[in-house]
């Protein structure tokens, strides 16, 4: 099992790197994560960008946070992603494997994954 | 929902939207029952609010006017033949003392009884969206018993490290399910 020693080493590991965190936040991934979004399977696509962005090595340019209720909760899961000086984008009906395309494609690659976008599911 | 796990999801978010400093989860199980209990030290809500607070038209959100949060809880629990209560103390009205505490009783064998599901991803999702929150997470059965107090993690991680850093969170899911999976 998962000691609280391997926490310990994992505090240290940090250390150095602590200076580094201040700076990341260029993309923000932001998760609806309200009752509807919740109960369309909001909870893996989280999971999926949280997971993808730390195995990626995305840590530093890319936060992900959760919210309440987007609004328009018929496309949930909603995922929105802000970048600073680009229009933000708003990718509907989540999966985990959707959102595995987009953290390759999208925070990685730079490319928006039009299909999954707000725009081509209306 | 598919999975009571999400509820317990959905309803703690609800003390984290009440300002709670500390989240208690748990959930008992016996070989018949299971029993569901989530406290907070959050800002309650008044008599009024209180009884009206499981009518789906009753909501703080501001998108919409309906809130399905309470509602579905209630509904899964009394379609096993359990029951859901809630008991709060305002903090307008009591302001050394007050917080809400959501329970809900399910009989397990039912055939309608809506399965617990991947209760490990619920927390650490809710750690991850509050890492500034404390939760205790206590799973006991006739068989296991799980137990996760981010208080302890903290005191180990120091202020340096955030409980919602990647691999603090990934750590967390492995201590969980290491604790389900019974290994030593």
């Amino acid at each position: 099992m998962k000691s609280l020693a391997e926490l310990a080493a994992i505090r240290e590991k940090m250390k150095d790197r602590v200076v580094l965190r201040e700076g990341q936040g260029d993309i923000r991934v932001v998760v609806g994560m309200a009752t509807c979004g919740i109960a369309a399977g909001a909870r893996p696509v989280l999971s999926a960008f949280v997971e993808g962005v730390a195995n990626e090595g995305l840590s530093d340019k890319v936060t992900v946070t959760q919210t309440g209720c987007i609004g328009i909760c018929q496309y949930e899961p909603v995922v929105e992603v802000f970048e600073a000086g680009k229009e933000k984008v708003t990718y509907v009906k989540m999966t985990a494997e959707k959102a595995k395309e987009v953290i390759e494609k999208h925070l990685k690659g730079g490319s928006v994954v039009s299909e999954y976008t707000i725009g081509s599911n209306q | 929902m598919k999975e009571l796990s999400l509820n317990v999801l959905d309803i703690a978010k609800n003390s984290v939207k009440a300002g709670a400093k500390n989240v208690v989860i748990s959930i008992a199980e016996t070989s018949d029952t299971l029993e569901l209990k989530i406290s907070d030290d959050g800002c309650g809500m008044t008599p009024e609010f209180l009884k009206n607070v499981t009518d789906p038209f009753c909501t703080t959100r501001t998108t919409r006017p309906v809130g399905l949060g309470l509602p579905l809880l209630k509904l899964e629990a009394e379609q096993t033949g359990g029951n859901m209560s809630i008991e709060s103390k305002a903090e307008e009205l009591s302001p050394d003392d007050h917080g809400t505490v959501t329970r809900a009783l399910f009989y397990k064998n039912h055939i309608d009884m809506t399965p617990l599901g991947d209760i490990c991803s619920s927390v650490v999702t809710l750690i991850q969206g509050n890492p500034d929150i404390d939760f205790l997470f206590t799973h006991t059965s006739p068989e296991f018993e799980v137990k996760l107090d981010t208080k302890e993690l903290r005191e180990v991680l120091g202020e340096d490290v955030p409980l919602d850093n990647a691999e603090v969170l990934v750590w967390i899911t492995g201590y969980l399910k290491g604790q389900y999976n019974g290994e030593e």
